[in-house]
């Protein structure tokens, strides 16, 4: 409040001191104006080039684990460190391809990093039986999670699977990708090491 | 000048009182966030007769969606902008239009959560309640109204529902109320909570209100229509170590509707489970009886809108092509089926392993009508405004809906090799599934072997090569796709889908398709060129019809 005093009283100084009015006016508000977006501006930029660029924070949706117990995704942490959610499907072959590419190295990824992995499956009713199975017969040792009505799907705004997410220490989403090739799940492992360094994830 | 200078002084106030709250959402992580996606599929056709690819009048087709959700802390709110103008060839034409179709607001405190606006939720596997969207296939029946959630205790959740559902761009007849109760035993009993034995029960009832109307039987006599329809089911689940067993057990008062040609019979269904886990082993049995059980908030609609039963058909849902050329459907009216998979590794460095060890599955379905006995001598079986039929529970009927077996083996044979081949042998009553009377059961075998060899560390060349070979209906097909990936950005593929045992020579068409690709992060834009055969496509059990087209496709897809 006493902010607004002062620069009303600028205004009225600086007005008495010139000959035209108008120009003043012009003149004085159009640096305000700048000075508020300059402020704005920074306020917003140093938002963005902190550290981590969040993208958005966990939502809360209720997903189940292969046990039947129901978990809170805003409630899904790795001590701290970072972890993968990848979204998948037992119909969906590019991300069954993902998911095995990562269970070939993924005993290496946890020595180096400590990473997890959650895979959360959209399979609803049809197949969420067999997912299971699947996982099983494939050897993953992954915390695997069934989101059977779409629901975190929804809520991470995911449009098709595969759709992969990785998430800091503090549950913020701070990298996504979408599609599966072969190769790319180097890219998921080098944000994850830019995580841990402290350095920022370029896109 | 006054009128200006105290706007000019507003503005610079309300900004002023920002500022602490723009700073405060910074260092507070739990401030309010916006995201959303947005996916667009736009096609241009081009006149095929040979094909059977009709003319478009507007000749280019688009459909869009956008989703945008807010949140802070406890509080969700989203709402969903779709347009369709004109619906993509295959999409029901009467979605043509623009709006908003879908909104909600949703808040969480202690044991209790709320949601208003439309609603999507399942109650146990969704037999007797499930509204979801599936929007590649032009599918929602969301719920528009109220959803309570309540935990009394840890481990027990309760939930009710209540509200009408989405009809294209308006609203069904029905009410559609109902409740679910879930209790997790290993959470509400803490000395359970780490225990080898895990067991869950639940139990929901649904029921639907619509007005009466004047519906006829087949001897023009009007119908006494029941006004309120209930659904109750009951569900289990229990495992010990690697074994588990579940099972679900509905049942529907009399519901006569236009799909089960108005008869007053009962809907009951029984879905039972069987599996055994271990890491590098995973076996499940499924055994399933439907009858009668196809509900909908509409009692003369036959499209695939207003379902409050989600019936999903017991196979498995393939992914290549030609496997799914024969994509079975549920029967809601009367199904027995049986379905078991078996997933299994050959450990790494053994005879059948090799190098990196091989993945082996194996699944196999059978489906057979249930059998259906006169009410009493006089009785025709299923006339419209009587009991129908009876049904002997454990009894499997004579008609053979469906038999599929299929074995895939995965096999890495370098570091830049790696081969999957799947073998499929398919009975598909063509007759009852798509409605062709007359026509013959088709036997088929599918032989399909992807062949994916790495270039570099992020270049790799995928070749799938998929034959469908069988005497009934279009003869032998084959299909052949190329496709070369640069990770994490650039797909581009070539493919053809050939006929080439079609008995009329003159219709051994080619299906040729070329396809780009980009993707960054989260954005992705395709584009397609060829032609695109008249058949089915099927997500997550649900199937729509696409017509035969040629032309481009254009996909664009972002999250944000």
């Amino acid at each position: 409040m006493c902010l607004v005093w002062k620069l009303k009283s600028l205004k009225s100084i600086t007005l008495r001191n010139n000959f035209s009015p108008t120009l003043i006016k012009f003149k004085m508000k159009n640096i305000l104006i700048a000075a508020l977006l300059l402020f704005t501006g920074i306020t917003v930029l140093a938002q963005e080039t902190g550290a981590d660029k969040v993208l958005f924070k966990l939502p809360g949706v209720t997903v189940t684990d292969l046990k039947g117990t129901k978990i809170s995704t805003d409630k899904l942490f790795n001590e701290g460190k970072p972890f993968i959610i990848s979204f998948w499907a037992t119909w969906c072959k590019p991300c069954v391809k993902e998911l095995t590419a990562i269970a070939d190295v993924y005993e290496d990824w946890q020595t180096e990093t400590g990473v997890k992995v959650y895979a959360v499956s959209i399979d609803d009713s049809r197949s969420s039986a067999q997912v299971k199975t699947l996982v099983n017969g494939k050897g993953w040792t992954y915390d695997v999670l069934l989101d059977q009505n779409a629901d975190f799907k929804r809520a991470m705004n995911v449009n098709a699977v595969p759709h992969t997410f990785v998430v800091n220490g503090k549950g913020e989403i701070v990298w996504q990708h979408t599609s599966y090739s072969d190769g790319a799940e180097l890219d998921l492992i080098n944000v994850v090491r830019r995580l841990i360094a402290g350095e920022p994830v370029a896109h | 000048m006054k009128t200006y200078f105290s706007t000019f002084t507003t503005l610079l106030a309300t900004f002023i009182i920002l500022i602490p709250a723009l700073l405060s959402a910074q260092n507070n992580p739990v401030g309010s966030q916006v995201n959303g996606n947005f996916q667009m599929d736009a096609q241009y056709y081009r006149v095929d007769s040979a094909i059977g690819a009709l003319p478009v009048p507007e000749k280019m087709q688009m459909n869009s969606w956008t989703n945008i959700t807010y949140s802070a802390g406890s509080f969700n709110a989203g709402l969903r902008y779709e347009t369709y103008l004109n619906p993509v060839n295959g999409y029901d034409p009467r979605y043509k239009g623009t709006g908003i179709p879908y909104w909600f607001v949703d808040y969480k405190t202690g044991q209790f959560q709320v949601t208003a606006g439309h609603i999507y939720d399942q109650f146990g596997s969704g037999t007797i309640f499930r509204t979801y969207e599936e929007h590649n296939l032009g599918y929602d029946n969301s719920l528009n109204g109220i959803r309570v959630k309540f935990s009394p205790l840890k481990g027990v959740e309760l939930k009710g529902i209540y509200g009408t559902q989405r009809y294209f761009w308006d609203k069904g007849p029905g009410i559609v109320r109902g409740g679910d109760a879930d209790i997790n035993f290993n959470d509400l009993i803490t000395s359970w909570a780490e225990s080898k034995f895990r067991f869950q029960l639940g139990g929901s009832f649904v029921s639907k209100y619509q007005a009466d109307e004047v519906i006829y039987n087949d001897k023009q006599e009007k119908l006494i229509l029941p006004l309120n329809v209930a659904s109750a089911a009951g569900r289990f689940n229990l495992s010990y170590g690697n074994f588990g067993l579940g099972g679900e057990y509905a049942q529907k008062m009399n519901d006569p509707n236009a799909m089960n040609n108005f008869i007053y019979k009962k809907g009951e269904s029984l879905l039972l489970t069987a599996s055994y886990n271990q890491k590098g082993l995973g076996i499940i049995v499924q055994a399933k009886r439907l009858d009668n059980m196809g509900c909908k908030s509409k009692r003369t609609e036959t499209g695939n809108v207003l379902d409050i039963a989600y019936l999903p058909a017991i196979t498995k849902q393939q992914s290549y092509t030609l496997a799914a050329f024969y994509p079975y459907a549920t029967q809601p009216s009367n199904e027995m089926g049986l379905e078991a998979q078996v997933n299994y590794k050959f450990a790494k460095n053994t005879l059948l392993g090799g190098k990196y060890g091989t993945d082996i599955a194996v699944n196999f379905s059978a489906i057979n009508s249930i059998v259906k006995e006169l009410v009493n001598d006089s009785a025709v079986l299923g006339a419209s405004g009587t009991l129908g039929y009876t049904s002997p529970f454990f009894k499997v009927g004579d008609t053979k809906y469906m038999r599929d077996f299929n074995i895939e083996i995965g096999h890495k044979f370098t570091k830049s090799f790696k081969l999957l081949f799947t073998y499929m042998f398919e009975d598909y009553n063509i007759e009852v599934i798509e409605g062709h009377p007359g026509e013959p059961m088709v036997h088929a075998d599918i032989f399909v072997a992807e062949m994916t060899y790495k270039l570099s560390p992020s270049k790799a060349l995928r070749l799938e090569t998929q034959a469908l070979l069988t005497k009934q209906d279009e003869g032998d097909w084959m299909m052949s796709l190329l496709e070369y990936t640069v990770a994490p950005k650039w797909f581009v593929s070539v493919a053809d889908q050939w006929n080439y045992g079609n008995q009329d020579t003159e219709r051994q068409f080619h299906y040729p398709l070329v396809a780009v690709a980009y993707n960054n992060d989260a954005n992705r834009i395709q584009l397609s060129y060829g032609k695109q055969r008249e058949g089915i496509v099927c997500v997550g059990g649900v199937c729509r019809n696409v017509p035969a087209s040629n032309g481009f496709t254009l996909t664009v897809t972002s999250s944000f």
